[in-house]
């Protein structure tokens, strides 16, 4: 039953979350060419942009692909870069975890970076929001992100075979998590954690493809954590 | 790529369902508990722990020039890392980047 004030709270959720179709749409686009010049056609670009439905691990999955690497270690990796969204999970369960099954069931489907971020936003600033009224918020933040990525995959994949090598699409993908992952620089720790993963991933780099990152990865969490409770410890002194 | 088509869906099915049951995980279990501290701290670098690490060689040995470090590409990274760092814009970033790239490539003839 849709009653007024969960609609209005719909609607709230759509209006803040419009401005992520100006991200979603390019980098969907992208991801669409990247994919079918990787050498996927286009139904597996569209099956892994409908079922992984997660930007940063569909390029990392396309990458790691691209260098052949073992099927697991493909898996292994992508899933890595998905491992923040139990944090995700974790912080709307308290928010949403009256919510009927199936409705929650549908949130994990769509739980993004953008929608968690812009819902428990909300959901701290108005804790009085009944679970129907959360839900109806969620379900309006994912419309500007989850149709445009699906369209925007197909209208890359579409063209991505139709664009000539000189156009060094090859650096489309370093570009793209540069230009993602730069943001996410917020403290020291990430810095720290970010520049381990580039040293190690460089010294292991004539390991098989997806070894040396994994590696490299669980040594840069490590570290980015350590560096997190130190920096705590000497902020409590 | 030299997967066949069974392996290529074999990836997309377990990614596909390994990153629902992430986002499902804690949804699914009623009252919300709370996450250990260091399995949040943990979690919270994942993407920057595994990104610079996938991007570094990329960027260090591209492909493209058989493995030879290049200024325009070198520029390039730079440019997206250091817009993106200072104007948490993603897309700004991005342009910033294939801006730099193209101008870099067209100097080098």
């Amino acid at each position: 039953m849709a009653s007024s004030t969960t609609k209005s709270a719909f609607w709230r959720g759509l209006r803040d979350g419009a401005p992520f179709v100006v991200v979603a749409a390019p980098f969907a686009t992208l991801f669409g060419v990247v994919a079918t010049e990787a050498g996927l056609n286009i139904v597996q670009t569209m099956g892994m942009s409908a079922l992984v439905i997660a930007g940063a691990a569909q390029f990392t999955a396309v990458q790691l692909m691209t260098e052949n690497a073992p099927v697991f270690l493909v898996i292994a990796a992508a899933l890595a870069v998905n491992l923040r969204m139990a944090m995700y999970s974790a912080a709307l369960a308290p928010h949403l975890g009256a919510a009927p099954f199936w409705q929650r069931a549908l949130i994990a489907y769509v739980n993004f970076d953008q929608t968690y971020a812009a819902s428990v936003l909300k959901y701290e600033q108005e804790p009085a929001l009944t679970v129907p009224e959360r839900v109806a918020y969620f379900f309006g933040t994912v419309i500007p992100v989850a149709p445009p990525w699906l369209v925007f995959s197909l209208l890359g994949a579409l063209i991505g075979s139709g664009i000539p090598p000189e156009y060094a699409l090859d650096f489309a993908m370093p570009i793209t998590f540069l230009a993602l992952v730069a943001p996410m620089l917020k403290s020291l720790a990430h810095i720290a954690a970010a520049l381990t993963s580039v040293f190690f991933a460089l010294i292991l780099a004539g390991l098989p493809s997806g070894v040396g990152l994994l590696i490299a990865g669980l040594i840069a969490m490590s570290v980015g954590a350590s560096v997190e409770v130190w920096l705590e410890r000497r902020h409590a002194q | 790529m030299t997967y066949s088509t069974g392996e290529i869906w074999t990836i997309i099915a377990l990614l596909g369902i390994g990153t629902y049951a992430i986002r499902l995980s804690f949804l699914a279990l009623l009252g919300g508990r709370e996450l250990p501290a260091m399995v949040l701290r943990l979690l919270r670098y994942t993407p920057v722990a595994l990104i610079p690490g996938l991007v570094a060689p990329l960027v260090v040995w591209p492909a493209a020039t058989g493995g030879a470090p290049d200024p325009a590409r070198l520029a390039a990274a730079a440019a997206a890392l250091g817009v993106g760092y200072f104007s948490r814009n993603v897309l700004a970033a991005i342009a910033s980047g294939a801006l730099v790239l193209f101008l870099g490539l067209w100097l080098d003839g």
